[in-house]
Order: C-alpha cells, then structure tokens, then sequence
C-alpha cells in the first residue's frame, strides 16, 4: 500500500542549518549533510532543503552544501529557495537533488514550471504555496491568499485556483504551507489542507503547525494530506521520528515502519 | 565496468552515487563503445517513454541488444524498465525492446497519478535481484504509466490495481522504482545486480 510520507525540512542559510537545531549526538549540529543522513537512520521518508540566504554570493555555498547532502542521502531530497530560472533549477539537479521547489518566481512567470518540467519531468518539480487567511475586500469573509517573496507580498492569488493552475502547468506535487499555522505548534491547517486536496490530483504536502503526534494523524486522515514536513520538532527532538511512524501506524495511518 | 546509460533523461547522478557507495565502478555515458564494452548495463529514467526513442537514435539500442545476447546483465529502471516492453500508451510511437510482451499503461482514474511516495514489494516466485529482500519491503516509485503483470513478474505492488514492480528473465532485469532513492533495500537490490555474473 502507498504510504503517507514524513517530511524533515531544513532551513539552510550559508551552508549551515538554522532556525533551532538542538541535536545531541551530533559533532555540528548546524551540518545539513550530517543532520540530513541522521534524520533519514531515523525514519524520515524524504528531506527538503530550503535554502533561505538571500544574497546572491552565497547560492555558490549552496550548491556545495546541496552535493554534500545528496551524497549522504539515499531517500528522494527535494531543494528550495531562489531558483529563478531553468538555469538556476538545472545547477541545483546536478548537484544531486531529486526535486526543485519553486515559489515566488513561479508565480511571477508561471510557464517556468513546464519548462523545468519539460526538462526533468513534472515528478521533479514542487510548486511551494504559502498561504495566509486574510480578509476579502469587501469585509465578508476571510480567503486563502497566497503569498510570495517568503511571505511578504501579497499575490492576489488564491491557494485552490493557483494549486490547480501548478498542477496543469506540469507540477508533480504541491508544499503547501500555512503561515497562520507555521510555528504555532497547534496543529496544521486542516481546513486549508482539504481544500486544496480535494481540488488536485497531485500529492500535497502540509505544512506549518506541527506540534504532536496526533497533529500528523489529523493532516492524514481529516486533511486528506499525502505527505506532512516539519523542521524543529524532528531537530529538537521534541517528536522522535521512529515513535512518531509508530505511532500513526498503530492509528491505521500507512506508514513506512519499519523501514 | 558498469555503464550507466546517459540518453539525456534527468538526473543521473544518484544512480552513480549509489554504485559509488557499493564500492563498485560506474561511468555514465552516451558513447557506443562505452557500453559496448561495459560488464553491466544500466538503463536509468526519469520522465517521458518518448525519450527512450534517443536511445534509438544514438545506436544505443542495437549496442544494448547484442550485450544482452552476449549474456551480459543489463537492468532498466523506472522508464527504463518499461522500455524493456512493447511499448507505452505514453508514446505510443515509440517502440520498446520487446523482451517483456505488453504495453504500459495509465493508471485508473480512481487513484491519484503520478503514483509519488514509498509503496511495498510482493514478491512472486524466485528472484537473483530480489534475493536477500524480505516480503512488503518498502521502495520509492515516481511514475504515471505502469507495466502489466507478465510471467516474469517477481515484484508486483499495488496502486489502482496490481502492477509489475519488478521483472527479471535471464540476464534482463528491470525496475519500476527508484533503488538509489530506496534506502537501505535500494542498496541491496543494486549490490545483487552488481554480483551477477556475465550469464
């Protein structure tokens, strides 16, 4: 049976892991490549690199950091963060990552995802939505309202119609992020979840919110979600990947446990 | 040597990773000779059956086609697996090697596609790639058309319906997932083709 998948991200900013990493054990813990293959002994189903810096010397670092991470991986690795173009995707595949995600820039040009997916297939292309619930215009109610440049500008787009846009476009998943949720620890946004679940045939990643155990079986079972990331909680320990697996499995949730 | 055939479809590098990893010396190449030369052949895919056609184009298929006659192993992987069919409904254009009889299809509607993520192996009947491999093993697949169930079937998963995951006759082998992307069961998969000998 296909399984629903769990996601350990790291946040990377000039070659070195930030945003909370607290691992015992570890030489460095701010090493991608080293909490990388550290997550992946424990379970982890697949990792996503978001590379964060934003200036432009440090994409070199990036790419080094990104080879070093490939080659101590041996499950799917996804990467992030400032690529513009299909140069800028091509460079990152030959460092090694299985799959790119874009954001911003596909959505200021969106015919940017069928061309890397022309290229290297739509299974290597992951369009990242992040959405905030902001306020109609005319004060009636609240809407999923993307966001892009990292959340800063508003898109005027909605995250449904630009999900089902990506998909015909040629993405092969959609990491659709809640900013109300993120680093809430209260649970993923199940309602933002379903509705973008139920309107594309692609898999979808939730993320943003992740606090417990039962967090993830909610995404799973209420949210529709195919596949849950999260970043500090498997980096500070405060959820351990093989109980959390366990755990869903014991929920009926189809998980790769034992692996 | 084993030749890791580039036909210009995506990524190749964790394919060789893997065999570095093993111990076991790999080139990816598009060169005839090279592969003609090779002890192993590998026949990697991401993407579209359409670009198997290059393989084709470039003598890589009638190199590909003597090896195997020459006894040695060959294995195909993902779109390359389903090269080693008649054909795919995906181009149906293109012409597969024909080694397996049938044509890969679609899913149907009902399930997601592409099929994306980790999904178990049930093994059928006996296998020299899948010798060491424990029953519902876990393996990652990225894919959207499918081979049918042949008599040389030895892995077969279930999505929509159930799907060869694995075919092997003689020196031939071939895979619809990722081993370079499987973990630990990858690894083992891949460290048993590289102990076939020259058949």
């Amino acid at each position: 049976m296909l399984t629903k998948r769990i996601i350990v991200c790291l946040d990377v900013d000039a070659g070195r892991v930030v945003k909370g990493v607290r691992f015992a054990g570890l030489r460095d813990a701010g090493d991608p490549a080293e909490l990388a293959a550290l997550h992946a002994r424990a379970g982890a189903d697949e990792i996503v690199l978001l590379d964060i810096s934003a200036t432009h010397e440090k994409r070199g670092i990036l790419l080094e950091t990104v080879q070093r991470t490939a080659r101590a991986l041996m499950i799917p690795f996804t990467v992030g963060g400032g690529i513009r173009s299909l140069d800028d995707a091509a460079a990152v595949f030959d460092a090694g990552a299985d799959k790119i995600a874009i954001n911003s820039a596909a959505m200021k040009d969106p015919s940017l995802i069928a061309t890397i997916a022309a290229r290297f297939g739509s299974q290597a292309v992951v369009v990242a939505i992040d959405v905030k619930r902001t306020l109609q215009a005319d004060g009636s109610g609240t809407y999923f309202s993307v966001k892009s440049a990292g959340g800063r500008d508003a898109t005027g787009r909605e995250a449904s119609t630009w999900s089902k846009e990506a998909q015909e476009r040629g993405a092969g998943e959609i990491l659709l992020t809640s900013m109300d949720s993120d680093g809430t620890k209260d649970g993923f946004d199940l309602e933002l979840t379903r509705v973008v679940t139920a309107i594309v045939a692609i898999p979808v990643i939730a993320s943003g919110g992740a606090g417990t155990k039962q967090h993830f079986v909610e995404v799973f079972r209420d949210g529709g979600a195919d596949a849950a990331l999260a970043a500090s909680i498997f980096h500070f320990g405060e959820i351990a990947l093989p109980e959390l697996k366990a755990e869903l499995s014991a929920e009926g949730i189809p998980m790769r446990w034992p692996c | 040597m084993i030749a890791i055939v580039d036909y210009g479809a995506g990524n190749l590098t964790s394919v060789k990773k893997a065999f570095d990893r093993l111990g076991m010396e790999s080139v990816v190449t598009s060169d005839p000779s090279c592969v003609r030369k090779a002890e192993k052949i590998v026949v990697p895919g991401v993407g579209h059956f359409d670009t198997t056609k290059k393989v084709s184009e470039s003598g890589l298929r009638a190199v590909a086609l003597d090896a195997i006659s020459r006894g040695v192993p060959l294995l195909g992987i993902c779109v390359g697996m389903q090269w080693l069919f008649d054909s795919s409904e995906e181009s149906p254009q293109t012409t597969g090697l024909g080694l397996f009889q049938g044509v890969c299809g679609r899913f149907p509607a009902e399930v997601k596609s592409p099929h994306v993520g980790w999904n178990q192996l049930h093994m059928r009947g006996r296998s020299i790639l899948m010798d060491g491999i424990s029953r519902d093993s876990f393996v990652y697949f990225t894919h959207s058309y499918r081979a049918p169930i042949v008599p040389e079937t030895c892995a077969a998963t279930e999505y929509g319906g159930l799907f060869s995951s694995a075919v092997e006759r003689g020196n031939v082998f071939g895979v619809q997932f990722h081993p370079e992307k499987s973990s630990d069961v990858g690894l083992r998969i891949l460290r048993n083709f590289c102990g076939i000998l020259l058949c």
